[in-house]
């Protein structure tokens, strides 16, 4: 059996923290989802709060957007790193679907959420 | 157009000065002084990533900067000069004078730094600088976002 991928997701404000406990609410709490936020962080320290989240093992970094110090350090931190992958623009459907979804590589995993994530924004 | 805005901010390129600064002065143009930065051209596609088509961005090290800031303030496109470190900014004022501003937009927490301000933390030797560059005639205050009051530099001690 493959390695439970951790999510980290990291925004502005306490933006990552309310997806982590909507996500957590629907789906049940767990410990596939740890957030980050950037709040009076410079990048060094963004990319710390980053380390300590995902840890050495496969992990997939979801960010609010695609730029920024969020972005920046996770870019940072991810590079060299095989077993870890970012994806931006995060919302919630993306993220239900990654705690359903644990063991698959980190690589699959980013273009799996990429595809719900988008999935999910229409005008209905 | 003179420069707008010199900055100091760790961060560089990011929401507060794309879209907090960027919008209200209708910025066209960011300059990012960073020698580490001139040397990495992936770092330098991660700044670009987070600016719009409408704002063009020109990453150089210090020296390439001190040659170019006569050029920029020259420019008819208002623009932002962006330094992540206090002794960059300091060492581009004096090379290429006159700067009126400097802005301190946000230096987080590093060994050796405390606490100014909740965006503004600096070290004694930081400070020192700044305190010199503010005698040669340069303003200095800190102001993370256009809607909050600058604070000067006398109050950060």
């Amino acid at each position: 059996m493959s390695e439970v991928a951790r999510g980290v997701v990291i925004a502005h404000g306490s933006l990552a923290a309310a997806l982590v406990e909507a996500a957590e609410r629907i789906g049940g709490p767990g410990e596939g989802l740890v957030a980050v936020s950037n709040t009076e962080c410079g990048r060094e320290q963004i990319e710390a709060k980053i380390a300590a989240a995902a840890g050495d093992g496969p992990a997939v970094l979801f960010v609010d957007m695609p730029c920024g110090s969020c972005f920046f350090a996770a870019m940072h931190f991810a590079r060299g790193r095989e077993q870890v992958r970012v994806v931006t623009g995060v919302n919630l459907p993306m993220l239900l679907d990654f705690v359903n979804h644990p063991t698959l590589p980190p690589a699959e995993s980013a273009i799996r959420a990429t595809t719900k994530g988008a999935e999910a924004i229409r005008h209905p | 157009m003179p420069v707008l805005s010199y900055r100091i901010d760790d961060r560089l390129v990011h929401g507060q000065v794309v879209i907090g600064w960027g919008k209200p002065m209708n910025i066209e143009f960011i300059a990012l002084v960073d020698d580490a930065v001139a040397e990495s051209e992936w770092e330098q596609e991660l700044y670009r990533m987070g600016v719009p088509t409408e704002i063009a961005l020109e990453c150089c090290s210090l020296a390439q900067a001190a040659e170019r800031t006569p050029g920029w303030r020259a420019d008819a496109r208002p623009s932002i000069v962006l330094t992540a470190e206090v002794a960059t900014m300091v060492a581009l004022c004096r090379a290429a004078p006159p700067v009126e501003r400097v802005v301190l937009g946000g230096l987080h927490h590093k060994p050796g730094r405390t606490a100014r301000l909740p965006y503004v933390y600096l070290t004694g030797e930081e400070l020192q600088l700044l305190e010199a560059l503010a005698a040669e005639g340069v303003k200095i205050e800190a102001q993370d976002l256009p809607t909050t009051p600058p604070v000067p530099l006398s109050a950060l001690r």
